[in-house]
Formats: C-alpha cells, sequence, structure tokens
C-alpha cells in the first residue's frame, strides 16, 4: 500500500487516495463506509485501508481469512455468532460459532487489536489465553451471551493485560474453575480499568482484591458486581469510588445472619448508612442489579433518583408499593426494566413520572402459561398515556386487548421496537374473544419508524398481511404459534423489503411461503423456521436456487435420513461468501 | 434441558410426529377436551406451593378463572422455549427461588426443624412435630393420622383434608364426630388447618389441636368466610 513520504513524489490517484484516505478516517457509519467501498476500486482500496471498525453480524457468512485480507489496520471486531433462538434451548448444544478460528487468523494480522466485542459465540479459555498473547495493546473484552469459558480465561486476561479498559462480562455463562481472577489483576500501581462489569459470574469473589482494585482504579466508572457481593461489602467499594456512573449492585441484600439478635435499631442505621453513600455518588446515572434485594433497603438509592437515566430492577421481587417511593423521583428516566410483580399499579406509577421513558421492558415472575397474571392491557395503556416517547418495549403478559395495543400505536409514534409477549399460546383479545390482529395491524400502520416487531397471542394470515403492508422499514421479525397458511409468510417475504432477520417457530408455514422468499434471501442476514411445515425437499429447492445461501437443516433426534416430504425440525439459513462451514456437528445436515 | 420428543407440544395442525392428543377441535369451536372438564377437587393450596399433585390442580384454577378463555389449549408440559424468556434469567430466577427458600430456612430459628406441639382431644399426652419434615398438608395429616391411629379408631384422616372450597361439605365435617386439626398461629388465633399456603402454614403455626368436628364449629365462621372470599 502506498503511503506517503517526503521524499517520494506521489502520482496523481495516490494523491487523490490520500486525501480520501485522510477524509474516510472520519467516516465511522458502517452503511456508509459500505456504500464507500462500492463507488469503484480505489475507493474500495481506500475504505479498506481506513476502516478500524470491523462487524460482522454473522460468523459464518464469511471466513477469518476473508476479513483479515481486506481490512489490515484493524482496532476492533465485533462478531455474532449463534441466532437468537439458542438462548431459548432451541439451537442444540455444539451447534457451532467458534470464537478460536477467528482468534487465530487475526492473532498475526492485528497486531495492533484494541477491542474484542463478541455475541453468542463458544469462546474457550484458550481463545481468552490467545487474546491475551496476541495483542499488545489490547484493551477492551466485552463479552455478551457467550459461553465455553470459565475464570481461568478470565484470569489469563486480566493478568497478561496491561492496559485493559474495559472488562465487561454480560449475562454469560461462565465455569467456575475455582481461579481468584480478580487478583490476578497487576497488583502494582493505579490500572486503566474503566468498565468492570461481572454481574454473571456465579462464583464468589475475593473483596478484599476487588476492594483494593477498585480503590487504584481512579479512571473507574462502570461497576458492575455479582450476587455474592453483600449491600455492605458494596458500601464499601461506593465510597471508594464515587466517580461511578453505572452500577451494578450485586445482591443488595445482607448476607445471612448465623446470630439471632437482630435488632430493628441496626437495621434502620445500616439503611441511613446506605443512603449516605448513595448520595455521596452524585454522578451515577444507571443502577442495575439488586439480585436477592431485601426490599426494605431499596430506598437508599433515592438520592441518586432524580438523576437516573437507566434502572434494572428486572431481578427484584418487589410490588408496586415498594416500587413508588423510589419511581416518583425518577423524572429523568430513560430506561426502565422490571418484574411483573410491580403489577398495573406499578406501571401506572411509572407513567406518571417517567415522561422522558424511551425503553420498558418487563418480565414474568411466573413464566408458566396460565400463570397468575400480575400485569394486563391496563399497564400498557397507562404506559402508551403517560410515555408518548417510547422507543422500546418489550411486554410479558398473561391477557391483552387489541384496544390497548392500538392506544399504544396511536399515543406512542415514535415506536421503534416493539415485542409483546401474551404467555398463553393462541390467547385471543380477553375481552372480545378476536385474534390479535387488529392490535399488531395498528402497530404496523401508525408506527412508521419500526424497525423491530415480536408478535404473539392468537394471530391469522390476515395479522401477516397487514405486516408485510406496513412494516416496510421492519429489520427484524419474531413470529411464535401465528398463522393459519403459507400466504401469511408469503405477505411477510413479499412486503417487508427491508427484512434482514426472520425467527418463526410452530406456524403453519411450508414449502410455497418459503419459495416467495427467494428473491429476497440474498439481501437477509438469517431466516430461521423450527417446527414448521417446511419439507426437506422444498428446502433443497431453495439450496439449489441460490448457490450462496448456506441451507442448515437440523434432523429431529429419532430419524437418520428422512424422506424428502418428511417436516424438518429446524432450518436455519443465511448467506456466505465462503461457502458452507467445515465444523458443523452431525445433526446439522448442509444442503 | 428437556429432550425436544417429551415437549413436543401439540398444535392441533396435523402435524405429522407432533403428539398423540389431537385437539383440532379446540382452535375452532372453543370446545374443551375432556382433559380440561373441571373437576372438584381440593385447591387448598396456592401457585407459590411446591407442587403436591393431589393437591394442587392447576386446570381447576384456570378453568374457575377464566372461562372466557375456551380458545387456550389445556395446561400440559412445558413447550420448550416457551414463552421466550433467556436461559441466562430462568437461571437467575431459578437460583434466587432456591436462595430465598434456603434463608428463609436458617432465619427460621438458625435450625432447619420447626417443631410444635401436638395435642389430641381424649388423648392422654402431647406429641411433638417436625413441620419441616412434611411438604404438603397430605403428608402432615398422613403422619398425624398414624402418630395418633390408637385413639381416633379410624375417625381422623379418613377423609384427607378439608374441603375449603365446599360450604355444605365442611358444615358436614365440622357437625360430624370425625376428628379436625387446628393449629394456633403467630397471632394466637386458633384456625383450621388447611386454609392457607402450606408455606405460610409452616412459619405461622405454633402449635397444633386435633379436635372433634362438632368442637372446631367455632373455628367455623373463620373458614366460612374464607370459603366466600375463594369463590
Amino acid at each position: 500500500m502506498p503511503e506517503s513520504n517526503d521524499h517520494f513524489t506521489p502520482y496523481p490517484d495516490h494523491v487523490l487516495e490520500n486525501v480520501l484516505e485522510n477524509v474516510l478516517a472520519f467516516l465511522h457509519s458502517r452503511r456508509d463506509r459500505n456504500a464507500v467501498s462500492l463507488v469503484c476500486r480505489s475507493w474500495y482500496r481506500a475504505e479498506a485501508y481506513t476502516r478500524s471498525d470491523v462487524f460482522i453480524g454473522n460468523c459464518y457468512a464469511l471466513s477469518p481469512r476473508r476479513v483479515t485480507d481486506r481490512f489490515t489496520r484493524v482496532r476492533s471486531v465485533t462478531i455474532k455468532g449463534k441466532p437468537r433462538f439458542a438462548d431459548f434451548s432451541l439451537l442444540p448444544v455444539n451447534w457451532g460459532a467458534h470464537f478460536t478460528p477467528w482468534v487465530s487468523g487475526m492473532a498475526n494480522a492485528y497486531r495492533t487489536l484494541e477491542k474484542i466485542h463478541l455475541k453468542r459465540m463458544s469462546v474457550t479459555d484458550d481463545d481468552l489465553a490467545a487474546v491475551a498473547n496476541s495483542f499488545p495493546r489490547f484493551k477492551e473484552l466485552v463479552l455478551v451471551c457467550c459461553d465455553g469459558f470459565g475464570t481461568a480465561g478470565i484470569a489469563a486476561v486480566v493478568s497478561r493485560c496491561r492496559g485493559l479498559r474495559v472488562l465487561e462480562l454480560i449475562e454469560d455463562e461462565v465455569s467456575d474453575d475455582y481461579v481468584d481472577w480478580i487478583s490476578c489483576f497487576p497488583a502494582d500501581g493505579p490500572t486503566n480499568l474503566e468498565s468492570l462489569m461481572f454481574d454473571c459470574v456465579e462464583s464468589p469473589i475475593n473483596f478484599e482484591s476487588l476492594e483494593n482494585l477498585v480503590a487504584r482504579s481512579p479512571l473507574l466508572k462502570k461497576l458492575g458486581l455479582n450476587r455474592f457481593v453483600t449491600i455492605g461489602q458494596l458500601h464499601r467499594l461506593m465510597t471508594r469510588a464515587p466517580q461511578l456512573t453505572h452500577l451494578g449492585t450485586g445482591s443488595f441484600s445482607p448476607p445471612e445472619q448465623p446470630e439471632q439478635h437482630e435488632h430493628h435499631e441496626n437495621d434502620n442505621n445500616r439503611v441511613s448508612d446506605y443512603v449516605s453513600a448513595f448520595a455521596s455518588c452524585k454522578s451515577v446515572v444507571c443502577l442495575s442489579g439488586f439480585r436477592e434485594i431485601a426490599p426494605e433497603y431499596l430506598p437508599a438509592i433515592i438520592p441518586v433518583c432524580a438523576n437516573l437515566s437507566s434502572l434494572n430492577l428486572s431481578f427484584a421481587n418487589i410490588n408496586a408499593e415498594q416500587l413508588k417511593p423510589v419511581i416518583r423521583h425518577c423524572h429523568k428516566l430513560r430506561v426502565f426494566w422490571a418484574l411483573d410483580s410491580i403489577g398495573d399499579e406499578g406501571l401506572q406509577a411509572v407513567a406518571e413520572t417517567c415522561k422522558d421513558l424511551r425503553e420498558l421492558r418487563v418480565f414474568p415472575i411466573d413464566a408458566t402459561e396460565n400463570g397468575e397474571g400480575l400485569v394486563s392491557e391496563m399497564g400498557l395503556l397507562a404506559i402508551s398515556i403517560g410515555c408518548r416517547k417510547l422507543q422500546s418495549i418489550l411486554y410479558f403478559c398473561q391477557q391483552m386487548t387489541n384496544a390497548a395495543v392500538v392506544a399504544m400505536s396511536k399515543n406512542c409514534p415514535d415506536l421503534v421496537v416493539f415485542r409483546l409477549c401474551i404467555i398463553g399460546r393462541f390467547s385471543p383479545d380477553h375481552v372480545t374473544g378476536e385474534p390479535m390482529d387488529e392490535g399488531f395491524g395498528a402497530i404496523v400502520k401508525n408506527c412508521k419508524k419500526l424497525t423491530r416487531l415480536a408478535v404473539s397471542g392468537l394471530l391469522t394470515d390476515r395479522a401477516f398481511s397487514y405486516i408485510g403492508q406496513y412494516g416496510k422499514l421492519v429489520r427484524t421479525l419474531s413470529v411464535a404459534f401465528a398463522g393459519d397458511s403459507d400466504i401469511g409468510l408469503k405477505y411477510v417475504l413479499e412486503g417487508c423489503t427491508n427484512l434482514q432477520k426472520l425467527e418463526i417457530r410452530d406456524s403453519p408455514f411450508g414449502d410455497s411461503g418459503l419459495w416467495s422468499g427467494l428473491p429476497r434471501f440474498y439481501n437477509m442476514r438469517f431466516v430461521w423456521m423450527s417446527s414448521c411445515r417446511v419439507t426437506r425437499e422444498g428446502c433443497l429447492d431453495v439450496a439449489r436456487q441460490l448457490p450462496r445461501l448456506v441451507v442448515e437443516v437440523f434432523r429431529r433426534d429419532e430419524e437418520e435420513g428422512g424422506e424428502k416430504s418428511d417436516f424438518v425440525n429446524t432450518l436455519y439459513m443465511y448467506r456466505s461468501l465462503d461457502g458452507p462451514r467445515a465444523d458443523a456437528p452431525r445433526f446439522v445436515n448442509i444442503l | 434441558m428437556m429432550h425436544l420428543k417429551e415437549t413436543e407440544l401439540c398444535l392441533g395442525l396435523g402435524l405429522p410426529g407432533s403428539c398423540e392428543q389431537t385437539d383440532t377441535a379446540l382452535k375452532a369451536t372453543g370446545k374443551r377436551g375432556f382433559s380440561e372438564t373441571v373437576d372438584l377437587m381440593l385447591n387448598l393450596q396456592t401457585k407459590d406451593q411446591s407442587s403436591s399433585v393431589d393437591m394442587n390442580d392447576k386446570k381447576l384454577q384456570s378453568s374457575t378463572k377464566n372461562n372466557k378463555d375456551l380458545t387456550k389449549p389445556p395446561a400440559k408440559a412445558q413447550v420448550v422455549g416457551w414463552p421466550p424468556v433467556r436461559n441466562y434469567r430462568k437461571n437467575v430466577m431459578a437460583q434466587k427461588s432456591n436462595t430465598e427458600e434456603t434463608e428463609k430456612a436458617v432465619a427460621g430459628g438458625g435450625s432447619a426443624a420447626s417443631f410444635v406441639k401436638v395435642s389430641m382431644d381424649g388423648a392422654p399426652y402431647l406429641r411433638k412435630v417436625d413441620l419441616k419434615l412434611y411438604e404438603s398438608y397430605q403428608q402432615l395429616s398422613d403422619a398425624l393420622a398414624k402418630m395418633f391411629s390408637s385413639f381416633t379408631m379410624g375417625n381422623y384422616g379418613s377423609q384427607g383434608m378439608i374441603d375449603f372450597m365446599n360450604e355444605s361439605k365442611l358444615m358436614d365435617l365440622l357437625n360430624s364426630s370425625e376428628y379436625v386439626p387446628s393449629y394456633e398461629d403467630k397471632d394466637g388465633d386458633w384456625m383450621l388447618v388447611g386454609d392457607v399456603p402450606w408455606q405460610m402454614f409452616v412459619d405461622s403455626c405454633k402449635r397444633l389441636r386435633i379436635m372433634k368436628g362438632s368442637d372446631a364449629i367455632g373455628l367455623a365462621p373463620r373458614a366460612m368466610e374464607k370459603c366466600k372470599n375463594r369463590s
């Protein structure tokens, strides 16, 4: 690659390329960069030379070699692996998404790599050791929903990466190797740590080491503790790090008391201690954790509520009465996650105070069908009336009405993400007995910015005709136990011109519906269909028509060969530049 | 993780290889299958109990709760991956309830046992039972019946636990010479055994008294009230 040197007179072409490179250095959006790379060969080269952040949405869409050949000066890599339905046990174990070939591919090519961000990948301790050994300037490791590694791997990273600034472990499955990883940070002097989040690590932590680490990390802004950190220990950490902006509070309860003599006065003193701890952390804007909350301690967070932009109580089993004294101070709240234990009444309280709310997620305490419904259409309606700026919602409930969903579509026109999960499969509008078609239809029609939709309840093909007709910006669609026939799928594949990710389970869509998506599949990241009516023959037809599409079919347990007319258990297909993967396990059949 | 085969759900759409039960009629006509027919069984425990099969009839709860939902398929074994709650979250919630139960056990006196005195009208001496040894009213009832079998001459325990849903049955019992168990709770009130969830009972029971139904009639108004509140 030509570089601009003083003693070398460049040709005009090279001058232009140098200028372009300097300009492109300011371009960060990957969509813009992709567009730039298509202009002509020299623009393609210049863009490739200047791209420092690489995003790979599907680790099997291309080989590591292709990435390292094209982009040579990469600082940051983001890779996503398994399809999302893996989170719900719909993907057999050992399916793939291994990080190993990526780390070995990058080890030589990207000596200056600083950041790795992985989602739903299988990462081993050896991989983490390889990261620690291969990248001398390594600064940031973010692992989301990953598995395959343990505390030994974490220890390898923290002990060898002296410049580590960010270590974020989010909803990973981390095995306990009985390694005291928190003590493995370099022992001398201040650290560069800005973010340390280990909420998901299910093993006890050496508190003394942690406290020492926090005390000598003056740049630390984000700290996420696991449930083995008690509220008393949290208090001590907060006094060491009053500059924190993001805090995952750990268990938020006192340790088990072996003694019998518990005086109530002591409790009151402690709560006021914690109140003053929060009062001195003036910069906190994001609170989470509360993993084993003793509800009487929740008011301790009141001093920071007025500044909070994000509050995650989604592991805290609290009711409306316990929520109200706290939430009524949270005027600036933008993101709120909670359990449905707060009930419609709790949601009403949120609606009354949090006028700036952008994102709401309500998770179920009791995730069984026909369980007790603690939130309903009343809560949804209240939120839609009070929180007009809402952009993203995930709402689990046992009952819903079209009227409430329609109301939300009109009250909250800025909605970008609408995910409603009525827990009972095939549940109709519980007042009218009708399908939920009109409600979801109103959402796609009135929310003109909608890009992500998840549907539930009793739905006919009509619902899908609405989605196809109005959901022009929808990029991600999740469907379960819905629809009547192939026409439903046809509506979606023909109508949703921006569809990228389609995940369907247990719906009566078959080969002819699938076939209607032929013109679209190369423009999509993936299609997932499980327990539908797609046959092996139908999948073969698609695979033959689209050679660059990798069509993976998972067999049912008992069949070996299977007949062509049998319905496949799972179809997972995605475009790929480098053909089918070599690491597919036995149960995966690539057509 | 459950095997797919065990939890293969029934859509009633005639998918090949799906389970034997056919609910094709269900979605279209809203008629209930046989398995959903209301069976007046004991309904003494609420949802937050550990499942005691003979006591907790979920179908009964769902049918009586919401008669409009005729199109719902019957409650069956959990479908894999539904509702779409991430495994991570499921694991955390499951682990939480384990921790909370352990903490309760530890907080309750520092030891795992919960002994209460049991007296029986007419019996010459008291006994003691450790409530923590049992997981349900039925188990306790069986144990008590065994303990006092020589005194009751078969007049205790044959009817099973008290049915608080059935007003007339309850009145019959309290008018008879059958023995019924009652207990003194934390507040010092005497109540008929079986009207609160099991764990709540274990936490609040201070002593037990097995008395003749006709003597327990004085406790009946409270039981009646609860009976009325529930229907």
